[in-house]
């Protein structure tokens, strides 16, 4: 029996470096000196663990979940969907999902947003659910506008929306954006482009999926996410040495 | 094609933004719509152990604490054991042993309640002197970064400790180690995380 091992180490050349200098806020938030390498032990390969108790179907449907009795959101009406799967492409079962985003006019719902596009009455922005036991996971909502924000003096993010996924061990732990197919403003913007390789970039857009659509109803777009993967301990070290 | 390697790539990290509370604290960002947020009882009520409270602010290059930044913690129990399937032995009923931290949006301020982890054994023999690992995303922060937090009064055990034991320079690994304060007869320990200057916090790559 092939017992789990250490998580494949993040490959720092994929992600986006701590210093970006055209994503302004960066210059002062990155840390300098060199990370300490950590090989994984205990504290690295657990991480907290989540069920249905903990949240409500309706969380899911971001349309809804914050609506009025006979009201719902306005804008575009979106399914994303797809899987959380592993380096190993194995599906990551009852992991949490959580989601937030823009309304429709590129407006979110909070006390520091001032962007003079309206708030929807029936829109909060927030959504959160559970991967089934497929990995498989999905949110109803609308497509997110576009909105300027002060970086350069006129810097447009694309239409996004932000995830947070935890994986099964808090070394997987992880927050990303997922974009959306076909938008011009992806290849302009300084966050996006904080990835230095466009095949990285490519895997945070979301793709139309007209299968998946409710015919006259909800559009949909696919958007798989995959977390770090472990090896399996072919050989153990013996604590007491070789 | 039989000898491609067929892995798949992690999905890149993107920053978690000036709004990150709309998602993970919507009740911090003005507005209430989950039944139960999740993160705000780290140890629960049944925990055994010393139950102490933990404060800080996360300062950047300018010197400026950041007000929007959003932590998570993760740790053991009082008898250094996790609550997760991997790890041998129980934890007591609600003690889940991870944690959401936000800021006082006004001083970037930030603390949380919990219990003092106890030591954890490691499967090489070895001992992890007590610590709670954090997760700090922000605007800014374009990978989250990963730390630790170590308890002043475990002096013998952080001198034993193999993560400590890692970093080569006495003076860095001061930086994980929280200052023991007392206030109204509750044990209160100071952890400031610094993300630049001559006092940067040690981050690791996990």
């Amino acid at each position: 029996m092939l017992k789990p091992g250490p998580f494949y180490q993040r490959d720092r050349e994929w992600h986006p470096p701590a210093h970006t200098p055209n994503y302004k806020t960066s210059v002062s938030r990155s840390p300098q000196y060199s990370m300490i390498s950590l090989e994984n032990n205990v504290s690295e390969i657990t991480g907290p663990t989540f069920g249905h108790n903990d949240i409500d179907p309706l969380d899911k449907d971001l349309i809804y979940n914050y609506a009025k009795a006979g009201e719902s959101a306005i804008g575009e009406r979106i399914i994303l969907h797809g899987r959380v799967l592993d380096e190993n492409a194995k599906p990551i079962p009852n992991t949490l999902v959580e989601i937030w985003q823009a309304n429709a006019g590129g407006r979110y719902r909070h006390k520091k947003d001032t962007y003079l596009a309206p708030i929807d009455p029936n829109f909060g922005g927030c959504g959160r659910t559970l991967t089934d036991e497929n990995g498989y996971y999905y949110f109803r909502t609308v497509k997110p506008g576009a909105y300027p924000w002060r970086n350069w003096v006129n810097n447009w993010r694309p239409a996004h929306i932000h995830m947070s996924i935890f994986g099964t061990a808090f070394c997987q732990r992880l927050i990303t954006q997922c974009y959306f197919e076909g938008d011009p403003l992806i290849a302009k913007c300084p966050i996006v482009n904080t990835i230095p390789d466009p095949a990285a970039i490519e895997q945070l857009v979301a793709k139309l999926d007209l299968n998946a659509t409710i015919p006259l109803d909800t559009i949909a777009y696919k958007f798989d996410i995959v977390l770090r993967g472990r090896r399996s301990t072919l050989f153990e070290n013996r604590p007491e040495g070789n | 094609m039989t000898q491609q390697l067929d892995y798949l790539k992690e999905t890149p990290s993107q920053t978690a933004g000036p709004y990150v509370h709309i998602g993970l604290a919507p009740g911090a960002a003005g507005f209430d719509i989950y039944r139960q947020e999740l993160g705000w009882d780290i140890a629960g009520p049944n925990a055994k152990g010393e139950r102490i409270r933990v404060e800080g602010v996360v300062i950047d290059g300018m010197g400026s604490p950041i007000k929007d930044v959003m932590l998570e913690t993760w740790q053991a129990n009082s008898e250094g054991l996790y609550a997760h399937p991997e790890h041998a032995g129980e934890v007591e009923d609600g003690f889940r042993g991870w944690g959401r931290v936000i800021t006082d949006f006004d001083t970037g301020e930030w603390g949380f309640d919990t219990v003092k982890p106890g030591p954890v054994k490691l499967p090489d023999g070895k001992v992890s002197a007590p610590h709670i690992s954090l997760w700090i995303v922000a605007r800014g922060i374009n990978v989250g970064l990963q730390t630790r937090l170590y308890f002043e009064d475990e002096a013998e055990a952080n001198a034993a400790d193999p993560v400590i034991n890692l970093i080569e320079w006495e003076k860095r690994r001061q930086t994980l180690i929280a200052r023991k304060t007392e206030r109204d007869g509750k044990t209160v320990y100071r952890f400031e995380i610094k993300l630049q200057g001559p006092d940067e916090t040690v981050f690791f790559d996990i």
